[in-house]
């Protein structure tokens, strides 16, 4: 809790383990999203998955600088506010750290993409690298890309091509009706879902295209008379939080008993909520894939997450990449403090990944290519969400997904 | 047809739960001159009480035991915080409740944290009751109207017909003279604050299951309550009905038919300009009538009290 | 309100400003000038920055609320259309147009006034909960209009801009944190300067009047409503001053520069530091920034702690801060403060005992229930044990109960001190 006692501990520690035959370097990561606030569960969970990703795959293992250093996770709330980040983003670079991670929001990781570039343009020496782990506005890796940003998750464009994969193997499928959040990333999976389903399924009809204020409906009723009445055969929506709560346990009191194709429609309280209504209904879009467990190694990892953080889940598998990754760029360049060489270094990086197979960082825009699945809510899973007796199981894969896709990101290189 | 049918409906539900907590907060108004800014507060913690007794008994028992417990809480917060701030006036009245407000949703974000509760509607009323072309009527949503229109009846009854309905209400217009009479003014007005955080609790417990039980739920109904009690007119019972079902409907037909700016611009005569994405007016064109719905109650609200400040039905100000 | 104006009406009449008046605002001016040689770190520097913007703020929320009576549940409104101006003229100046940057806060303020004028002009007929209502009605109108209004407001991602585009004001281009700090700083003096002169002139002093008696204001021939508009205003002018500087530091302006949450966190501030004095809002600002920056870096409970704080000041000192500071200006004058002095050291050990255990106990319980990163492992004030342990909170509860058994000791000997220390006669 106290961080100055914390890192006092930590200093004092420091300076018994230097000591020691061998000095311990510790290369912090500044962790900066929501801890408090309605959407401090993303924030803790992510947390989570980042200190259990550091110890299982980088520290214990040895894994950074020939295990003489080790990464620490040092977090920061950002009350999932834009003007909190900055300030904590220049606490961070205060305290000397020098890699940023976020993810929450698109909103915030636009502020934090521009920030940091303005940093590291008025401080050529000195620059910051920023590590996005979860935001998905494909803006991000496209008009608004930048050398020092990463994106770890695949973003919306790509995980509408997954989906619609889904949806185009599927021939009950004749009317899809579109409705998400009235801001970038709304509109963004709106016109991926347009654009894919089109070129993918041109006998498609989409009845609706909608968007609604974000976190402002009290009631998603008539949205769901709408979409009934539409006479629709799957839902797609990129909502998250409570608009995805109450989107989906509206339409599906209404009496529509299709598929609901969602990004983010699952923990977080969101599966326990939909409950057995959902089981059968509610899709999920999303980076790797936790049940079943891809790997032997990752079965174990996840087992052992659950064990450490019993009363989180493990949601985004791909937060466990950066931290590995991250440790292999540095491990290339020798040493965690050029963060340029480590920003090229990870430019093109090729891993294998425990949870998402095969992941390339694509250097054109630094956009993460990796497994993508669509999976289904079931209560025949082995990890499940929410302590419900249900959890989310991959139904199609696709790997390297759209590794091929074009982007509009004209990268400036220092 | 069939889908208007179903949207008036569902428009009367929203209204009439609108209504459950407006009757309150209008009833403490009426009473004691104080617009309680923590009422949709009330209104949470009758769902997260309800919610935890749900865990041990299930619904039922929630449904008659939450309320009570919200109700001697708030009697309890207008004894020993509210009557002590009375006396330096109605704007630090107005503050304490907004305080409060603050408070009642960090104690709830410490007890029960952050995410979103599992709190859903009872077996006995999952299922749809009707349907009307396709679009299924749950039961619950019948349950709730009832539950609401019971609410009204009694309230009505007591207000207008019994010994104690008219104290409260010689109360609201003489306090001196009923306190002179040998009635104790305070213990009214404490039990009339008990009383209306109570009906807050009970739209909470029965609101829970379908607009989700979470952190934000206060904040994100607080202020169309207020919104809809100036509307109908500060301490008019009638008022808050008529306005409650005017805003419920009002949002649910905002919502439901899509007509776009681009339409009505285009009826008038205008021609959309070609490269619109650049454009000055590219809000105004692309504007439609469900992203206006959450706006039009405070768009209506500022016409109200511009053009008639006591409300609609309302017959004093402030 | 309950506060009145402690002087009176003819002082506004004679002189704005005495030298004895302008002393604590050379020391003010000296003071802030020299802070950054103390705080070096450039988050330091931001924070004294946000708190210098969040003084701005509050002292033009004042103007209303302790000043005029009026109390507004939506003043981000004219802070946040100022700073979004502000921040669309940035942008302008990147693309060729000329406007030093130390000159933008105007250019934001005038738009905010120009708003509080429109607005006002029907807000303002009314004080008390009619005018409350109406300033919430239109703050949540204007902040879900944010979302509807994308050319201006810019949706959801708000607008961004680079401050360092200008053309350079005596070599400076605004590039580290510091001289952003000196430009909000003088921005902070000229503006709280101008405030505090606008109360003292006329219009200032009929403001209170009508806060204290409308009838009364009225008869005296001041139409209330045009002297509540014009204090409107004026504020939104500053709010709009405010928003600008935030512009400025943060480069970036979103929906919650607008929203409901940002007032309401204004009116706290200005609450807790004290509406009925000049100073007040001064000192919630830097209590709050500290509080919400300093605070909520070593606990995820800062909130409710704020909250508490907040409720227990309307309750118990609702003059504030300001207002429990003022309180011993009679002492002083009657030279009584050192009788003070001994009781309230005496008292001073226990409480704040009794405070951080009190805290210690929730903070060991919401680590047991929600603590993130799993495991029961705890650091409080610089131990480290297991929160899922009852010793723990027993530990921290029973240093509570004595801790406040003593306060409750000491209560009546300050109670004794204080009304001796305000009796002149009791000196010999």
């Amino acid at each position: 809790m106290n961080k100055f006692n914390l890192m006092m501990a930590t200093a004092l520690a420091a300076g018994l383990a230097a000591g020691a035959a061998v000095a311990q370097e510790k290369v912090r990561i500044a962790f900066i999203d929501p801890l408090s606030g309605p959407f401090a569960t993303t924030g803790t969970q992510g947390l989570a998955i980042y200190r259990h990703s550091v110890k299982e795959l980088v520290n214990e293992p040895g894994a950074l600088l020939d295990g003489q250093a080790e990464f620490e996770m040092v977090p920061f709330d950002n009350k999932i506010s834009a003007k909190e980040s900055l300030i904590q983003l220049q606490v961070a670079m205060d305290q000397g750290i020098r890699i940023i991670a976020q993810g929450a929001s698109s909103g915030v990781a636009n502020a934090l993409t521009e920030a940091v570039a303005k940093h590291n343009r008025r401080n050529p020496d000195d620059p910051v690298i920023f590590l996005n782990h979860s935001a998905v506005d494909p803006a991000l890796t496209n008009d608004k890309c930048q050398f020092w940003h990463f994106r770890f998750d695949a973003n919306a464009d790509i995980k509408m091509d997954a989906l619609t994969d889904d949806i185009a193997a599927n021939p009950d499928i004749k009317k899809v009706y579109v409705i998400g959040q009235d801001y970038s990333f709304g509109k963004a999976v709106a016109a991926a879902a347009q654009r894919f389903l089109k070129e993918k399924r041109p006998d498609i009809e989409i009845v609706g295209n909608e968007l609604h204020p974000i976190g402002k409906v009290k009631d998603f009723t008539p949205y769901a008379r709408k979409i009934v009445g539409s006479g629709a055969d799957a839902v797609i929506t990129g909502n998250w939080g409570g608009d995805m709560v109450g989107l989906g346990k509206a339409v599906m009191g209404a009496g529509f008993d299709k598929p609901i194709y969602t990004y983010y429609g699952a923990t977080s309280g969101i599966t326990a909520a939909f409950g057995e209504e959902g089981d059968g209904i509610v899709k999920l879009v999303g980076a790797g894939q936790v049940n079943p467990a891809p790997t032997p190694e990752a079965q174990e990892f996840i087992e052992a997450f659950y064990v450490s953080f019993p009363d989180l889940d493990f949601g985004q598998p791909q937060m466990a990449n950066v931290a590995p990754m991250l440790a292999a760029a540095i491990n290339e360049v020798g040493n965690a403090t050029d963060i340029k060489a480590i920003a090229y270094a990870l430019e093109g990086m090729e891993y294998d990944s425990i949870v998402t197979g095969k992941t390339v960082m694509r250097e054109s825009d630094h956009q993460a290519i990796q497994t993508v699945t669509v999976q289904g809510q079931t209560p025949e899973a082995a990890f499940e969400y929410d302590k419900s007796g249900r959890g989310m199981v991959a139904e199609t894969v696709v790997e390297l997904a759209s590794n091929d896709a074009p982007t509009t990101c004209e990268m400036k290189r220092p | 047809m069939a889908l208007f049918l179903v949207n008036v409906l569902d428009g009367f539900v929203t209204g009439l739960l609108l209504f459950m907590l407006c009757s309150g907060l209008t009833l403490i108004f009426s009473m004691m001159g104080v617009l309680n800014f923590a009422h949709a507060s009330f209104y949470m913690l009758g769902a997260y009480f309800a919610y935890q007794i749900s865990l041990v008994t299930g619904f039922w028992a929630g449904l008659l035991i939450a309320p009570l417990i919200v109700g001697v809480i708030g009697a309890l917060i207008e004894r020993y915080g509210l009557r002590r701030v009375h006396k330096y006036g109605h704007v630090p009245e107005l503050i304490f409740t907004f305080g409060l407000a603050l408070l009642i949703e960090e104690t709830v974000q410490f007890f029960w944290g952050k995410s979103q509760l599992p709190f859903s509607e009872p077996a006995a009323l999952d299922f749809a009751a009707f349907a009307i072309a396709g679009n299924a009527f749950p039961a619950y949503k019948v349950f709730m109207i009832a539950v609401a229109m019971g609410i009204f009846l009694t309230l009505l009854y007591i207000l207008t017909k019994t010994r104690i309905g008219m104290t409260i209400q010689a109360a609201l217009s003489y306090p001196e003279t009923v306190q002179n009479l040998g009635h104790n003014v305070p213990l009214v007005f404490m039990c009339v604050f008990g009383v209306g955080t109570a009906m807050a609790g009970l739209a909470g417990v029965i609101a829970g299951p379908v607009l989700g039980v979470f952190p934000g739920m206060a904040l994100q109904l607080g202020s169309i309550v207020f919104v809809t009690i100036v509307i109908g007119g500060l301490g008019s019972l009638w008022g808050a009905l008529v306005a409650s079902l005017i805003i419920g409907w009002l949002q649910t037909f905002a919502t439901a038919y899509d007509i776009t700016a681009e339409q009505v611009l285009t009826a008038i005569g205008f021609t959309k300009p070609e490269l619109i994405w650049d454009h000055p007016l590219q809000d105004l064109w692309t504007l439609t009538l469900p992203q206006l719905g959450p706006i039009l109650p405070y768009l209506l609200m500022i016409i109200v009290l511009v053009l008639r400040p006591q409300g609609l039905m309302g017959n004093r100000e402030s | 309100m309950s506060i009145a104006s402690k002087t009176p009406l003819t002082a506004g009449t004679t002189r704005l400003i005495s030298l004895s008046n302008a002393m604590p605002w050379a020391f003010a001016a000296l003071f802030l000038l020299c802070l950054p040689f103390v705080f070096q770190s450039s988050s330091a520097l931001t924070i004294m920055n946000q708190m210098a913007i969040t003084i701005v703020f509050a002292l033009s929320y004042n103007m209303l609320l302790g000043q005029g009576g009026m109390l507004s549940f939506g003043h981000a409104v004219y802070m946040g259309l100022g700073g979004f101006f502000a921040m669309h003229v940035m942008n302008m100046v990147e693309d060729g147009l000329w406007l030093p940057l130390p000159f933008l806060p105007v250019v934001g303020g005038l738009f905010g006034l120009v708003f509080a004028f429109l607005i006002g002009s029907f807000s303002t007929r009314r004080a008390g909960t009619v005018f409350a209502m109406i300033s919430l009605g239109v703050g949540e109108l204007i902040a879900a209009c944010s979302v509807i209004i994308v050319v201006f407001f810019g949706g959801e991602e708000g607008i961004s801009g680079d401050r360092t585009m200008g053309p350079p004001v005596f070599g400076y281009e605004f590039l580290t944190q510091q001289e952003v700090y000196y430009l909000t700083v003088v921005w902070l003096l000229v503006a709280a300067l101008l405030m505090y002169l606008f109360s003292r002139t006329p219009i200032g002093r009929i403001a209170n009047a009508v806060r204290d008696n409308e009838e009364r204001a009225e008869f005296v021939g001041y139409s209330q409503r045009n002297v509540r508009w014009i204090s409107f205003c004026a504020s939104g002018f500053f709010a709009g001053v405010a928003g600008s500087l935030f512009a400025i530091n943060f480069e970036i302006l979103t929906e919650e520069n607008l929203n409901l949450a940002t007032s309401g966190s204004i009116l706290l501030v200005t609450f807790i530091g004290g509406a009925g004095f000049f100073v007040g809002p001064i000192i919630g600002a830097v209590v709050f920034t500290l509080l919400q920056t300093v605070l909520g870096l070593h606990t995820e409970l800062w909130a409710l702690y704020l909250g508490i704080l907040f409720v227990a000041c309307v309750m118990f000192f609702p003059s504030g801060f300001a207002g429990l500071i003022a309180m011993h200006r009679r002492p002083l004058a009657l030279g009584n403060l050192k009788l003070l002095i001994k009781p309230y050291l005496k008292v001073a050990v226990p409480a704040i005992t009794s405070v951080l255990s009190l805290a210690a106990i929730l903070e060991i319980l919401f680590h047991k229930r929600h603590g993130y990163g799993g495991g029961h492992e705890m650091h409080l004030y610089g131990i480290a044990f297991d929160s899922g342990a009852y010793q723990a909170v027993g530990l921290a509860g029973i240093i509570a109960a004595i801790s406040l058994f003593l306060v409750s000791r000491v209560l009546p000997e300050i109670r004794e001190a204080w009304d001796s220390a305000n009796h002149a006669e009791d000196r010999v």
